[in-house]
């Protein structure tokens, strides 16, 4: 996994030394294939489509860009071909999401990619809020020592799935949950929140925003609290989204009176980084010509500083700011990279808690 | 009311008529095309909606979604190959009546029992939308459960007598639907260390295997016209819309059945025209010609798939959970408009929802006017050649196959699964039961884990359940005591039929089955022997399910005597063969490269047609599949020589 930082290290400096070499020819091709490894109408196609206009909008030549779907495998079909068939001339791009950097590092044995062949271009975050039925009676959480010994049955999809981290953070919190898995999507988790069936259920923020808010103000939901994100100095902080609601950290210093710390806390910062604050990736092949990638960077750049997406961008992403560049290509080879001692406790903690071989 | 009204007048206006049009049109076209569904349509339609007005957009959507289930009944009737998944049942007596030479009698009772069941689908959709919230919710995963059970149930009316027969296809469709991960705890179970298996087997490709391909192929050998018999119905469009109206009672109950089930999120639309073909058997006093060719096969699954389309958008619009895979695309596209679904739909936004509603009512009217415009000089079709057909019609399956995963092993399964079916067929197996098995299985499965987790064993004591139980022991206990009261009436004819059942057979393509089971099952069962009990319990049960009805068939060939009869397969199995040396040709030389090569001397040396004629064909389809290649953002396999013919083509145009 060193090698990974050290390779995409490199290739910034690459990039940044061939910028100083006199311009070539080269330029974003006039049709800019994007390979979405999900179905149509997904999150991640959702995202795309939203931001694809953008695209064309603020690079030069105004590139057409096409989005490819190909689905499978949970997206690991489709970033398996990019990564063998991608054009490095700027022709192609990639789009992934969190169910796509963990079963990388989780060592799933379909993966056939490595992001060191590829640079991340631009990122976009994402938060989550947790919360439970009003009838356990818990107003927020500074009740929460009340749920303690409450069995809590939670709508999942997978144990390796984008609940991952907050499965940790129930177990942190010493709370008794009952996964019930096969949930088709997050949207399934919430119905059965919302039938009764779930006590406890987790939902990003869009989907937070848009379908649970409603619940909270019938009173039909409580929201405990938020899994914040990552500002700049690699901290976690209070969710600009949710600014009321205390972060997990937070809450576990009030139940415990310490901050939480242990290979389990390791653990889950680190997929919460690769799952949140990399919800959705933009990257292209590394040995795409510097001229190119450069137009790709100061088309994103101008992108992000455009009003008009800014504005959009509060609609369909939330009040997070897209990351880009270096930030992103640093950010991103420490959030993929698994140490061993780190791997072999989340395998075995797989095993014992979910009985779920790796 | 207002909002209802105001609803309508804005979708009467000038742009959003043009816009709903041309989602209709899109619609038509990506549902008679084979393997295209919401999916193709919505690549099509996406660029054109980002900063659309909402209403407007969601008219387009609406548009293209609605008629999805009216145009793919094209080539489930003419060809056998059902235009997308909510249409398989439609093939089973409207392919038979195309056989007859009354296509257009069954085209057009299917598109008027379509408009029916689209508008009533429509008209139960803006009644319901305003209380639908706690119905919705009192569906719980032990509802959805039984759900599953009574769609099994149907299998016993599906059996066309042989009851193990029917419950061995049944039990192995649930088997080959167990393949991937399981539900419960994402363990993988009879991948065979394969890729392509790790998701599942997809629904597409068992269709077109089961169903379209053994009919090909047996056509085929036979090489004739589809429609053997002249046609003595005139050109039967009226005839068609006289059958319509002669079963209202079934259309009805069809539409509303059909957009209930569409409103509950998590069975969707490949299972609705199943339960209720089944319906349509069970309640008719004469069911000797279903399978056949009887018009109400066609009426009961088409009213009901349109219907099942509108209600699927109930919990897309309420809950923004789709109730059906076009529904999740209408999400999708929902939510580029800007628009959150959600219970602001039914109260800020109830302009929005009538919209939707109006919309949907008048796509499926003009959808179903359009095709029927159409039935007359389509339905020609069946009355030409076969084998001047059969390069276009297996490009076209091919062609479906592929857009399922896009790799090779489409094609391989395919392959294998024709095998499966072209042996069903020939030894009279039934081969909906598989089907049923096959889709219903992962829900099954899921939903009684669930039930469990959630209620542990007290789920069933749910009024709900109890209900729908009530209702599966209603359909197996009706249709005996229907038998009777007829016995009474008319007990001669029964008579002659039984008779004619007790001449029983049994040929070697019905032990290749019985050994193909038996040694599935047992690999299945070693396989799945160390995994933990939750991703085993369900295949063992389907597993036990097979080997104890083969065993029940086999101790059946032994008791009673069985004529052996020499089942006339040979052909057919040469054919299969074949299908693989082709379908890998057209994988490995790049599939539009191989559709012009194949085509010409199929139709050149083999169907005989003249130079010109095959010419001319081949070139058809070579600009056919560029175009939606290209209009749809539509992969094929490349192959060796595909990206030189299409660069050539570039440089022409």
């Amino acid at each position: 996994m060193k090698k990974l930082s050290k390779v995409i290290g490199a290739s910034i400096l690459t990039v940044g030394c061939l910028l100083t070499l006199p311009a070539k020819a080269a330029e974003v091709p006039s049709t800019i294939n994007w390979t979405i490894p999900f179905g149509v109408g997904g999150g991640t196609d959702v995202w795309a489509r939203f931001i694809a206009p953008h695209l064309t909008k603020n690079i030069e030549g105004n590139p057409t860009v096409v989005i490819k779907n190909q689905p499978g495998g949970g997206s690991i079909t489709g970033t398996n071909l990019f990564y063998q068939r991608a054009k490095s001339n700027g022709e192609d791009i990639l789009g992934t999401s969190a169910s796509t950097l963990y079963p990388f590092m989780l060592g799933d044995k379909r993966v056939r990619y490595n992001f060191d062949k590829w640079i991340p271009l631009m990122a976009s975050p994402t938060g989550g809020v947790v919360y439970v039925q009003p009838d356990l009676g818990v107003s927020s959480a500074n009740d929460i020592a009340k749920l303690n010994g409450v069995t809590l049955p939670f709508g999942s999809q997978s144990p390796t799935g984008l609940e991952l981290p907050v499965f940790l953070a129930f177990e942190m919190l010493g709370l008794d949950i009952k996964p019930v898995f096969g949930m088709k999507s997050r949207g399934a988790g919430r119905l059965a929140f919302e039938r009764g069936e779930a006590k406890i259920d987790f939902q990003t923020s869009s989907a937070y925003m848009n379908s649970v808010l409603d619940l909270v103000q019938n009173n039909k939901a409580v929201p405990l609290f938020s899994l914040g994100i990552l500002n700049a100095e690699g901290k976690i902080v209070r969710d600009p989204a949710f600014p009321d609601l205390p972060t997990f950290e937070e809450v576990y210093a009030k139940k415990y009176g310490k901050e939480p710390s242990g290979m389990e806390y390791t653990a889950y910062k680190k997929f919460l980084a690769a799952g949140f604050a990399f919800q959705k990736v933009i990257f292209i092949p590394a040995d795409t010509p510097s001229d190119v990638m450069k137009e790709y960077q100061t088309g994103i750049q101008k992108m992000l500083k455009d009003p008009a997406f800014i504005k959009d961008s509060e609609v369909q992403i939330g009040p997070y700011e897209n990351v880009m560049g270096i930030d992103a290509a640093q950010y991103l080879s420490e959030a993929v990279t698994v140490s061993p001692e780190l791997y072999s406790w989340i395998s075995n903690w797989l095993k014992t808690k979910f009985d779920y071989k790796l | 009311m207002i909002e209802f009204l105001s609803a309508l007048d804005q979708i009467m206006s000038m742009t959003h008529m043009v816009y709903l049009i041309s989602g209709v049109l899109v619609g038509l076209v990506v549902g008679i095309i084979p393997g295209l569904g919401g999916i193709a349509g919505m690549s099509l339609l996406l660029p054109f909606l980002y900063g659309m007005e909402p209403s407007v957009g969601l008219g387009m959507l609406m548009g293209l979604v609605a008629v999805i289930p009216t145009g793919d009944t094209f080539t489930s009737v003419l060809m056998g190959i059902p235009g997308s998944s909510s249409s398989q049942a439609t093939v089973m007596d409207g392919f038979p009546l195309a056989k007859k030479g009354q296509a257009a009698r069954a085209l057009s009772a299917a598109f008027l029992s379509s408009m029916i069941g689209g508008v009533v689908g429509a008209i139960v959709l803006s009644v319901f939308i305003l209380v639908a919230r706690p119905v919705v919710l009192a569906f719980s995963s032990a509802e959805l459960f039984m759900l599953t059970l009574l769609g099994l149930s149907v299998v016993a009316a599906l059996s066309g007598g042989n009851v193990f027969k029917g419950l061995a296809a049944c039990g192995f469709g649930l088997l080959i639907g167990a393949i991937g991960g399981a539900p419960a705890t994402g363990e993988f179970r009879f991948t065979l260390g394969i890729d392509y298996l790790y998701d599942g087997i997809p629904l597409v490709v068992v269709g077109l295997g089961i169903f379209a391909l053994p009919e090909i192929i047996s056509l085929l050998v036979q090489n004739r016209a589809i429609a053997s018999s002249p046609n003595k119905l005139g050109h039967g469009l009226k005839q068609g819309f006289k059958d319509v109206f002669a079963n209202l009672p079934l259309v009805g109950k069809s539409s509303v059945f059909g957009s209930l089930i569409g409103a509950i999120p998590g069975l969707g639309g490949s299972v609705v025209d199943w339960m209720t073909y089944s319906f349509a058997i069970n309640s008719s006093k004469d069911s000797s010609q279903f399978g056949k060719g009887d018009i109400r096969g066609v009426i009961a699954p088409e009213s009901a798939n349109n219907a099942c389309a509108s209600g699927s958008m109930i919990p897309t619009i309420l809950f923004g959970v789709p109730g059906s895979g076009s529904a999740a695309v209408f999400l999708g596209g929902m939510l580029l408009l800007g628009i959150q679904p959600g219970v602001s739909m039914i109260s800020t936004h109830l302009d929005l929802t009538y919209t939707i509603i109006w919309s949907l009512a008048l796509a499926n009217i003009l959808g179903a006017l359009f095709c029927i415009c159409f039935t007359r000089p389509i339905s020609l079709l069946t009355y030409i050649k076969f084998s001047v057909l059969t390069p276009i019609i297996l490009t076209l399956i091919l062609f479906a196959a592929y857009q399922a995963t896009r790799s090779l092993g489409d094609f391989i399964l395919l392959g294998v699964v024709a095998a499966l079916g072209v042996m069903m067929k020939g030894a009279n197996w039934p081969r909906p039961a598989f089907l049923i098995g096959f889709v219903l299985s992962s829900g099954a499965e899921n939903y009684f884990f669930q039930s469990i987790q959630f209620y542990g064993y007290s789920w069933f004591t749910r009024p709900g359940v109890i209900i729908i139980a009530a209702l599966i022991i209603i359909g197996f206990v009706l249709p005996p005591i229907l038998k009777k009261k007829k016995l009474k009436d008319k007990p001669e004819q029964l008579k002659d039929e039984a008779e004619e059942k007790n001449f029983k057979t049994v040929s070697w393509a019905d032990w290749a089955i019985i050994a193909t089971l038996a040694i599935s099952g047992t690999y299945a069962l070693i396989n799945v022997w160390d995994m933990s009990t939750l991703t085993k319990a369900f295949p063992i049960i389907a597993i036990a399910i097979v080997l104890l009805s083969v065993i029940m068939i086999i101790r059946n060939y032994i008791k009673v005597p069985h004529a052996k009869t020499a089942a006339e397969l040979t052909p057919h199995l040469i054919y299969i063969v074949g299908f693989f040396g082709i379908a890998y040709c057209y994988y490995l030389f790049g599939f539009i490269s191989t559709t012009f090569v194949f085509s010409l001397l199929f139709l050149r040396f083999i169907a005989q047609a003249t130079y010109v004629k095959s010419t001319t064909i081949a070139v058809c389809l070579v600009i056919f599949l560029v175009t939606i290649g290209r209009v749809m953002n539509v992969d094929f396999p490349e192959g060796l020589f595909d990206p030189y013919l299409l660069s050539t083509i570039k440089t022409f145009i």
